[in-house]
């Protein structure tokens, strides 16, 4: 019971800590799901390019306006495609991309299956 | 003949995944938006104009003629800007096209000594503070140029301006 | 001079290559016992590379910017460690750096395997020389780090500064001794699969070269997460960007196969299954050497590329590929054994294990190549970032957790849970404690509350096993115990991060309820070969605790860039991270606060993994 005490000690801890999460958490969110255009291998929360400051900036008016996240990002597709987006989307682009690791694992479980259980009787 | 099956159709993955890669090899890693522009409408936004104290201007008021514009996004502090600077002189003598800057980011003594001393092909200015009209265009660096008629964006450069791109744009507006 | 010796000795290293498999094909036909000749080549040829090696140090030493790669990636001003750091931080001196590896490990492999049979050692030479010697054409031919430029030049044009970096200069060795140690199970495993030498003491003793490259590349992916976050200042430590991508696979799959081969040790089982996993090892770090160097993909850790470099990879990947197919398909018996274990037994869980590996495996490997397949079919380009890996691969994670709790206590073919007692009743601790902690503090409840009962779950049973088990089992306790703590201190991370970004001008505060930043003043500094400016903030949190934080700007004089070095201070519980930006043409700076709570948890739980390893290794009489 060691570690009961242990743990009560970081929930204590914790009530310090975490109490600042902001109201920009979704924001920081979308800033996060955005591939920057000029460093190309950042999202547009790790760049400090200016086009990235300047997504941050319209993002941040685009939620003041009211749009969710979805119309940010649609928004966002239109102008520079479905490119910048971290998150793909499921289309017929990427059916193979979500689907085959799932069907690989079905398939990786089904041959398990068929040799250690199946075979032994 | 299950075996040979496997065996050739495990030859022909890797084959084909050969093939991707190889194919793959010879494309940029670089992404740039697609430049095909399929003559879509221009933004609608509301600028102001440069160096005059809060007059706004509109889209629709800038754009509002049959004639050809271009618009350049540019800003002092760019150094590609200042190599396609002789090009923006050379377009502003041509009649049936009128430049118009987007003063990027930009801070206005710079900017107006940047005009000074290289001189002013536009002939409005629209200034973009927090960069947020060149997001509407869809543009993300600077210089980036827009060739415009009738409301409809109809070619995009992106990057300075060079020879090729100033024998397209005078090929287009004659 | 040093270049010249260097590339000279390259040369005959490659000739070296050839003598080598010359002696090797004689000795496999000819004679009965092992050439002692050969290990006394091999050690001139790992000789000759290292001369080689040595060579580019001390041109880069020297600076002597009469040779290309001291030219493109050194400068007179940069401090001496950076100086040779900077010998393996660029393409062709990081290739020379494995090249020397792949040569010392045959070497110490030769030196080790005296037991074995003639005909294994041997074989496993002449497949190791293929590669030796497909890496040597392709560091001589493309990318030969001994180019010499006339005139010569009077400055070099500086290493990019965010390499120049403690953890970045020993990342690239340690690294690469993982990759490189791959190797070695790739050649020994097609020797021993063409000898029909595959036995339950072969595994026992390719047990410890699995567990080597292990202990490196486990280390490796630690030292560049701690590079990303300390000195790419986003606060993050994984960014599924694809250089990590590709660092992760080959230890999954190195992870995977030291799990099997623990079987294969026992049960002479899964033969088939050791052979492939042992293949995809390797091939998976040379596909990962493709992809980064070949420039095929975007990252931000991108090598000058080179399309002809690309190709020649390219092709020499697909070559052993299409070897270790030949040979698997050939000469590999599949052994129809009984696979007579219950399903409540250590096989059932270590298979269990295997398969959710393969799983994160492929999620990996799909997220990371299908850009590169979907342009070249549609020449339509997406993205695949974080959002993908963590949609497929967390759920995914707490079955997993739960398996590797209970796994361990279970005994070969046949077992029964005991201590059923401690195994509810850690469940229900662990669903208690995570329900208490995100219902106080966190939104997305469901998911997170199961996912954190798991790790709670393994960190429980694994901790029990310490006490109660005590030094048996060590090392494999150690390295499961690590891992519950990587995820919890990873997950706990994730939850309770908190940021504030702002912009301040000097002298200015920015307040919430919560915490005051209160901007005082900047300084600057000159050092040898950067400026710097320092800024001081002071941070008051809702005790009145003051603590002063002064991230960096530093303005490169060669290569002129501004990088921006964050100001931590790390304690058990959180750390705190700080970093300052500039932004055009204001002069306001962009500040970015975080607090991340256990920070440190997440490197100490990490060496634990490897400790765990270690420990492994070096004990003699160990686990049964």
């Amino acid at each position: 019971m060691k570690f009961l005490k242990y743990i009560i000690i970081l929930l204590f801890v914790f009530k310090f800590n975490v109490s600042m999460a902001s109201d920009n958490d979704l924001q920081l969110k979308i800033t996060k799901n955005l591939r920057c255009l000029i460093c190309q291998g950042q999202s547009v929360y790790d760049s400090d390019s200016e086009f990235a400051n300047s997504l941050k900036l319209l993002i941040e008016m685009k939620l003041n306006e009211g749009l969710t996240e979805k119309q940010i990002y649609e928004f966002l597709k239109n102008k520079y495609g479905e490119w910048i987006l971290y998150d793909p989307e499921f289309n017929k682009n990427t059916y193979f991309l979500w689907l085959l690791p799932i069907l690989m694992f079905l398939i990786g479980g089904a041959i398990m299956f068929k040799i250690f259980i199946i075979k032994k009787n | 003949m299950k075996t040979k099956i496997f065996y050739s159709s495990l030859i022909a993955f890797f084959c084909i995944l050969f093939f991707i890669f190889y194919k793959g090899l010879q494309n940029t890693n670089i992404y740039t938006p697609n430049l095909e522009t399929h003559d879509k409408d221009i933004p609608n936004f509301n600028a102001k104009i440069f160096s005059q104290k809060d007059k706004v201007v509109s889209s629709n008021e800038i754009f509002n003629n049959d004639k050809f514009y271009l618009l350049n996004i540019w800003a002092s502090w760019c150094m590609p800007c200042r190599d396609e600077h002789p090009f923006l002189i050379n377009l502003s003598n041509q009649n049936n096209l009128e430049i118009v800057g987007l003063n990027y980011k930009d801070n206005n003594k710079n900017a107006k000594f940047f005009l000074e001393k290289l001189t002013n092909p536009y002939k409005t200015i629209i200034s973009d503070k927090e960069g947020l009209i060149a997001i509407e265009w869809g543009a993300y660096g600077v210089p980036e140029s827009f060739l415009i008629n009738k409301k409809k964006i109809i070619k995009r450069f992106i990057g300075p301006l060079n020879k090729d791109s100033l024998f397209e744009i005078k090929s287009i507006i004659k | 001079m040093a270049s010249l010796i260097g590339f000279y000795s390259l040369i005959f290293g490659l000739c070296l290559s050839l003598i080598i498999v010359f002696f090797s094909i004689k000795n496999f036909r000819n004679s009965s016992i092992f050439d002692k000749k050969i290990i006394s080549l091999t050690f001139f040829q790992f000789f000759f590379v290292s001369l080689s090696f040595f060579g580019l140090i001390f041109s880069f030493i020297n600076s002597d910017f009469s040779n290309e790669t001291v030219f493109n990636h050194s400068h007179t001003t940069k401090p001496l460690f950076y100086k040779i750091s900077g010998t393996w931080g660029n393409h062709e001196g990081s290739l020379l750096l494995w090249l020397l590896v792949l040569t010392l490990f045959i070497f110490l492999f030769l030196l080790k395997t005296k037991k074995q049979t003639k005909q294994y050692r041997n074989l496993t030479l002449l497949i190791q020389q293929i590669i030796i010697i497909g890496f040597f054409i392709f560091l001589i031919k493309t990318s030969s780090p001994f180019n010499y430029i006339f005139p010569v030049p009077m400055e070099g044009l500086g290493l990019n500064p965010i390499l120049q970096d403690p953890a970045l200069a020993i990342h690239p060795p340690i690294l690469y001794l993982g990759y490189v140690g791959s190797s070695i199970i790739f050649s020994s495993t097609l020797a021993a699969t063409s000898l029909n030498y595959i036995s339950k003491e072969w595994a026992k003793h390719i047990k410890k070269w699995v567990l080597v490259s292990w202990i490196f590349l486990t280390l490796g992916i630690l030292l560049g997460s701690i590079w990303a976050y300390y000195e790419l200042g986003w606060g993050g430590f994984w960014f599924w960007d694809p250089v990590e991508n590709v660092s992760l696979m080959p230890w999954l799959a190195l992870t995977t196969l030291f799990h099997c081969i623990l079987i294969l040790e026992k049960r002479l089982i899964l033969t088939s299954w050791v052979i492939i996993l042992s293949i995809s090892t390797f091939t998976l770090s040379m596909c990962g050497t493709f992809l980064v160097r070949s420039g095929i993909l975007n990252s931000v850790h991108t090598f000058a590329n080179d399309p002809e470099r690309g190709l020649f990879i390219l092709i020499f990947l697909f070559g052993l590929i299409f070897l270790s197919i030949f040979i698997f398909l050939f000469f590999h018996k599949s052994d129809e054994k009984n696979y007579n274990f219950f399903w409540l037994s250590k096989e059932t869980s270590i298979l269990i294990n295997n398969w959710f590996m393969m799983y994160f495996l492929t999620v990996i490997l799909i997220g990371t190549l299908y850009p590169i397949f979907l342009e070249v079919i549609s020449s339509e380009k997406i993205s695949v970032g974080p959002p993908f890996y963590n949609k497929l691969i967390i759920p995914f994670l707490i079955p997993f957790l739960f398996v590797m709790a209970i796994g361990p206590k279970l005994k070969w073919i046949n077992s029964d849970l005991e201590n059923k007692f401690f195994l509810v009743l850690f469940l229900i601790i662990s669903i208690l404690i995570s329900y208490f902690i995100i219902k106080n503090f966190n939104g997305d409840f469901l998911i997170n509350t199961i996912l954190l009962s798991s790790a709670f779950y393994l960190f429980f049973s694994t901790s029990k096993d310490f006490l109660v088990r005590g030094f048996k089992n060590l090392s494999q306790n150690l390295a499961h115990f690590g891992f519950s703590l990587l995820i919890l201190s990873i997950l706990l991370n994730n939850i309770f991060s908190t940021e504030i970004i702002t912009n301040l001008k000097i002298g200015e505060t920015f307040q919430s309820e919560k915490i005051k930043i209160n901007f005082e003043s900047i300084k600057s500094k000159n050092i040898k070969n950067y400026d710097v400016i320092i800024g001081k903030f002071n941070i008051k949190n809702l005790n009145n605790n003051i603590e002063v934080l002064k991230p960096e700007l530093r303005i490169y004089n060669q290569p002129n860039i501004v990088t921006s070095e964050a100001d931590i201070k790390t304690n058990l519980f959180t750390d705190k991270f700080m970093t300052m930006n500039l932004v055009q043409n204001q002069d306001y700076f962009n500040i970015r606060y975080q607090n991340k709570p256990f920070m440190i948890w997440i490197w100490l739980s990490v060496l634990l993994i490897s400790f765990g390893g270690i420990i492994s290794l070096f004990n003699k009489r160990n686990e049964n």
